[in-house]
């Protein structure tokens, strides 16, 4: 389905049940230049879906927002039966002790064993001892193949130890909503297939809302249950894999077909561009 | 752009600066003090990690750095106090500027570079690697968890430090006293103890604690406000270093003429 082909009405009150996040007319600015162009889409719960886009598309802004690290211009994200954008402080972090993330770099905190990052948001949100605490560590780590590991620091693991470990504190919480921020960057084939297996994995034991941002296509069309195209800022694309590969829309096909933007040949203004301010 | 406007444009962005480290502090003051009867409780193992890193860390060089400050201290005031056959006055004339001034200033600038720099490197590193991202999306605020470790730390080890710095300014002035001025040891330190009264050593040791309050806002404050990159983590470090010096003698200014005014003697 293209994005011409959704209509949207105007949208008041908290979404239907069965859906996990639900965005309307969501706009985010960074100063003066808009980044998303009132973007509306839902994600059902206990689907798996992957936003797709180019670099610059606005598809980390997407997920910043949605993680409630962007705080937007206008629109709405509900969560929970929450809408994110006009939450309090405590609410903000009850909403958040529901959702886990996985950014991009794993984003591990160094000064802190494997063991001690996973195990943080169980030491600092629940009354559970130590002992307990530290045999959930053992049961994250399990789950994501790092078992043994809770000892060594993030400084001496390979980039795909350093992504499961994320996801092993991402999932520290049991949360209902998980959130990869590009899984597979940075990674070599093998790698990033385990970490495929990995999502998918998760996807079949825990049922959990899984989303994910990639421009990986072969990721993508692996893990996905639905997905969303994004590009400069609008979504022109939504839907599951066959719709997407069945899409005709041009910018769809460019993308999904690996065509490069085309060159602009402007002989007249060419050598104006290159000569510009230089005093020949 | 004209002067008028560019003078203007660096007072604004100089006041909203200071309201920055107004809000920082504001918020880890409430962490320390308020938020623990809320239910939040306070990090005191991280702010007795961070204590060991500024204080017990910076004993050695704070040390070398305030005892060579007590020895030039006493040759520069024997300098004048020879001319008038006031050497006797050497003694408590290192003990005043020591507890007043030097000891506090000389202990700031020492923690500034260790340890001010080191909070800006840490944050900035942090903020790069996107774990103040992460700590957010955990529930876990920055400002808690970060910055008020620090605080208290650096509020509970500048009085001590600046403590031990006056003691070793005081012995580093008696090497002098002793070996050229006419003193014994024990006489220089009754001299130094008679000239001292309480009101010189709490006025310093007031200072250090507000001198040990923005050297941890500026450094917190530019490494939250790195940009991306590497380049900005040195710009950060770099920034708080030269912010927090000015902003500990315009802070040491204040209080100066604070305590001018409101001695009773």
């Amino acid at each position: 389905m293209d994005a011409k082909e959704m209509e949207r009405n105007e949208f008041e009150g908290p979404p239907d049940d069965g859906v996990a996040i639900s965005v309307r007319n969501l706009r985010v600015r960074y100063g003066e230049r808009e980044v998303l162009h009132g973007i509306s889409f839902d994600v059902k719960t206990g689907e798996t879906m992957v936003i797709l886009g180019g670099s610059g598309s606005g598809k980390s802004t997407l997920l910043r927002a949605l993680m409630g690290l962007e705080k937007p211009a206008g629109g709405e994200i509900w969560i929970g039966g929450k809408n994110m954008c006009c939450v309090s402080v405590r609410d903000m972090a009850e909403l958040r002790k529901k959702l886990g993330v996985s950014f991009q770099g794993g984003a591990l905190f160094g000064s802190m064993t494997v063991g001690e990052n996973v195990g943080l948001p169980l030491r600092e949100h629940t009354p559970l001892d130590d002992s307990t605490i530290e045999v959930m560590v053992r049961l994250k780590l399990e789950e994501v193949g790092l078992s043994g590991y809770e000892n060594f620091i993030p400084a001496q693991l390979s980039g795909g130890m350093k992504k499961r470990a994320a996801v092993a504190r991402a999932l520290a919480m049991d949360p209902e909503i998980l959130f990869f921020d590009e899984p597979s960057a940075g990674l070599d084939p093998i790698i990033a297939a385990g970490i495929d297996d990995l999502i998918l994995k998760l996807k079949k034991a825990f049922k959990m809302t899984i989303v994910v941002v990639t421009h990986e296509l072969a990721s993508a069309f692996l893990i996905a249950d639905r997905m969303i195209l994004v590009d400069k800022g609008n979504i022109i694309a939504i839907g599951t894999v066959e719709e997407l590969r069945s899409s005709q829309h041009p910018r769809v096909r460019q993308f999904l077909d690996r065509v490069p933007e085309p060159e602009v040949s402007e002989d007249e203004g060419f050598l104006d561009r290159l000569t510009e301010n230089l005093h020949l | 752009m004209p002067v008028t406007e560019t003078v203007g444009q660096a007072t604004i962005d100089g006041l909203a600066y200071l309201g920055d480290l107004t809000i920082l502090t504001g918020r880890s003051l409430h962490a320390i003090a308020i938020a623990p009867f809320q239910g939040q409780r306070l990090r005191v193992q991280r702010a007795i990690h961070q204590a060991m890193a500024v204080g017990v860390g910076a004993v050695p060089i704070l040390s070398l750095i305030s005892f060579f400050i007590g020895t030039i201290l006493a040759l520069q005031s024997a300098y004048e106090l020879r001319r008038f056959g006031a050497m006797g006055f050497v003694a408590s004339a290192v003990a005043l500027s020591m507890t007043r001034e030097l000891g506090p200033l000389m202990t700031a600038i020492v923690v500034i570079g260790r340890s001010g720099s080191a909070f800006a490197a840490e944050i900035g590193t942090m903020k790069v690697n996107e774990e103040i991202d992460a700590l957010e999306t955990m529930a876990l605020d920055p400002v808690h968890f970060l910055v008020a470790p620090k605080f208290l730390a650096m509020a509970l080890m500048l009085p001590c430090l600046t403590t031990w710095s006056d003691f070793m300014g005081v012995i580093g002035g008696s090497v002098f006293g002793v070996g050229a001025a006419g003193f014994t040891f024990v006489s220089y330190i009754h001299a130094t103890l008679s000239s001292l009264v309480i009101h010189d050593i709490v006025t310093g040791l007031i200072k250090s604690v507000m001198f040990g309050m923005v050297i941890t806002a500026v450094g917190c404050q530019e490494g939250l406000s790195t940009g991306l990159g590497a380049e900005q983590v040195g710009r950060s470090t770099t920034s708080a270093v030269v912010k927090s010096i000015f902003l500990v003698v315009a802070v040491d200014l204040i209080f100066t003429l604070l305590f001018y005014f409101t001695a009773s003697r």
